[in-house]
């Protein structure tokens, strides 16, 4: 049984059409994320799921009921604002039971459910208080809890910590974790974070100009990217993509040809399993963490590692990493290296580039060959 | 000893500033003074006369200062005095505003206030056309109205009456309330009606429970702005009011018309600041959410 499903669905305001036939599937007790650059129809998604937008074609069922002309209060849905939009002349305990009492929940049962919230996410000693006198971090709290109290069938997110400085959101990040465990609900987040899609997902949907790239669990999608465009967008710094030709190795085994240092060229073997590319001409992507300083004895342990030499442009070290840039003929290619075995600016360095985790996309269609 | 130095050039700098912030402060203050005294001196005039004696206003002039006191002008002028006929003072016709003015204030008020909720949160496929045509009636001077008005107060039977003029001044200040309530709940975040909306509240009981609360600061400019513009309207209470049904402003120009004998100057100066005050009670009242409320959301 899915809990929410959405078909076909599409968005236009007036002749811009903003989604363009969206398709996902949640299990009970999912967690979707929603990700992609602003603009991308992600936050319009997530309104059409609530209602608060109409739809223009197409079906979303929240369990087995068809919600498409069910108005925001009757979807028993919960919703997380990115700017929390609590009520801001009301307590937190009027901003928590406020749902409630629209509904005509009976009093003694609010305060019940009051108080297993606010223990739950330790926000008693904020009851009495205005919205406008708590940080940020509380404000978040409390937006949470006006979400849980309702134990709603379905929980959205809308970028609930991207007004958080930069500690606080990776803490939330955790907590908002925790709590999905907790309660178990199927969960909707959306975010322009890929690292917090990465971490709270158990599926990614990617989405960018109104169609979802693709709907996959977190590592599938970071691994195996669909098309140069997920590949791009997840992973911070991103993949590098390198143009290469496509032809065998002095063994007779298949492997690309890229540009490198001045005119010359490489070629890269291909592990084994890539077969029956019928493109001569191939995108080579390579996620800077597989960029590393060569050495035989990880080639021994490691076959698929191919060698490349290239001249270091500029290095930034991160204190846990250190980004270096190199340049690889025309392009400039990025690697994460152990501090240790930095490289240093001006220097050619000899790389080790693991293939085993290399994709290849079509130039052209730009998808994952 | 570098240290000291370098205090001391500091330390002068900062008196030259100081100086000068002072100096500025004071030119500043001069001019506004000034001004504020151009701007009272008829009021003062006004309230020195109201005291006078009127042999006294005659002998010295209406602009002096006091040689005589008296407390008589004002009940005159509340109780007594004779306007085209009818001895019976302003009391009439100030309890005549007070009864429009209140009325018509509160119902325009309230109708803006929904109005602004309306077009600001629940916009409608031509609502930002139908605000516009709302917001000609700013711009549209009173006096084009007066035949229109004369032809409705007529078929609704409402001529020479407090009621008719309720109705005029509801629907003449309705523009006005509408753009002030508009545009202060447009500064309201969205988010908090969508997540009402959720919540399972619905128009009403958004509109109580999370725009009403929110309110204060541009109603108390709006029932400002109604309640001094409907108590000093002229133009329709003369039009469509006569004699005993007439409101204060009204009454006021008939009494300076009145008269065969000599000009009483204090009565006139008594009945004038009679009419002046509950505008002034108002803005002393409201006056600092006044300024607040008119630049709201100019600064976040």
């Amino acid at each position: 049984m899915s809990s929410l499903t959405i078909r076909n669905l599409r968005k236009s305001f007036g002749a811009v059409e903003v989604l363009k036939g969206i398709n996902i599937e949640a299990q009970a007790g999912e967690f979707i994320a929603l990700v992609g650059p602003s603009g991308c129809g992600k936050s319009t998604l997530l309104a059409m799921i609530a209602g608060l937008e109409t739809v223009s074609e197409g079906e979303i069922r929240i369990g087995d009921r068809l919600v498409n002309s069910v108005a925001p209060k009757d979807r028993d849905i919960a919703m997380v604002f990115q700017s929390y939009a609590l009520y801001p002349t009301m307590t937190v305990r009027e901003n928590i039971t406020f749902g409630m009492e629209s509904r005509g929940v009976p009093k003694p049962q609010r305060d019940e459910a009051v108080k297993r919230v606010s223990a739950l996410l330790q926000i008693e000693p904020l009851l009495g208080r205005k919205p406008g006198q708590l940080s940020g971090g509380q404000r978040q709290r409390v937006a949470m809890g006006r979400a849980l109290v309702r134990d709603p069938k379905l929980f959205l997110f809308d970028e609930p910590l991207s007004n958080l400085d930069a500690k606080l959101r990776v803490d939330m990040r955790t907590e908002i974790k925790k709590l999905h465990h907790r309660v178990g609900k199927t969960t909707v987040y959306v975010t322009h974070d890929q690292v917090e899609a990465m971490t709270l997902a158990s599926r990614i949907a990617v989405m960018h100009q109104g169609q979802v790239q693709q709907f996959d669990e977190p590592q599938t999608v970071y691994d195996r990217p669909a098309n140069m465009f997920v590949a791009g967008f997840m992973g911070s710094p991103a993949m590098n993509f390198i143009p290469a030709e496509v032809g065998t190795d002095t063994d007779g085994k298949p492997a690309v040809s890229i540009k490198t240092a001045g005119a010359s060229t490489t070629m890269l073997a291909l592990h084994e399993g890539v077969s029956g590319i019928s493109t001569r001409n191939v995108i080579l992507g390579v996620r800077p963490e597989h960029i590393f300083r060569y050495s035989p004895e990880l080639k021994a342990a490691k076959p698929s590692i191919a060698k490349v030499d290239a001249p270091v442009e500029m290095v930034e070290p991160t204190g846990a990493e250190t980004i270096g840039f190199m340049r690889f003929g025309d392009l400039e290619v990025v690697g994460r290296f152990d501090p240790d075995e930095a490289p240093r600016m001006g220097e050619t360095i000899t790389l080790g580039i693991d293939m085993s985790h290399a994709c290849l996309f079509d130039p052209i269609t730009k998808k994952l060959l | 000893m570098a240290d000291v130095a370098l205090d001391r050039a500091h330390d002068r700098e900062a008196t030259m500033a100081g100086r000068r912030h002072f100096a500025s402060r004071v030119i500043i203050y001069a001019l506004l003074t000034i001004f504020a005294v151009i701007y009272l001196v008829p009021l003062l005039i006004l309230v020195f006369n109201s005291f006078r004696e009127q042999p006294e206003i005659a002998r010295n002039g209406l602009i002096a200062f006091p040689r005589s006191f008296q407390l008589t002008a004002w009940a005159d002028a509340w109780s007594t005095y004779c306007i085209g006929g009818t001895c019976e003072g302003m009391r009439r016709n100030f309890m005549n505003s007070l009864w429009m003015a209140i009325p018509a204030t509160i119902i325009s008020t309230m109708l803006g206030a929904m109005n602004g909720y309306v077009l600001s949160k629940w916009r409608f496929r031509g609502s930002d056309v139908l605000f516009t045509l709302m917001l000609l009636g700013v711009f549209m001077p009173g006096q084009i109205a007066l035949m229109p008005w004369a032809f409705i107060l007529g078929k609704l039977g409402l001529t020479n009456s407090t009621y008719g003029l309720i109705l005029v001044h509801v629907v003449q200040g309705i523009s006005f309330t509408t753009l002030f309530c508009r545009n202060y709940y447009v500064s309201i975040p969205d988010d908090l009606i969508k997540a009402a909306r959720i919540d399972g509240a619905g128009f009403w009981r958004i509109f109580r429970k999370i725009i009403l609360p929110l309110s204060p600061p541009i109603l108390i400019v709006t029932v400002i702005w109604q309640f001094t513009g409907i108590w000093n309207e002229y133009l329709f209470g003369v039009v469509f009011t006569s004699g005993r049904e007439q409101p204060i402003t009204a009454a006021l120009v008939a009494l300076t018309a009145s008269g065969t004998n000599v000009r009483a100057y204090d009565v006139m100066s008594a009945a004038v600041l009679i009419g002046a005050l509950p505008p002034l009670l108002v803005y002393f009242l409201g006056g600092k959410y006044f300024v607040r409320g008119l630049t709201q959301g100019a600064i976040k």
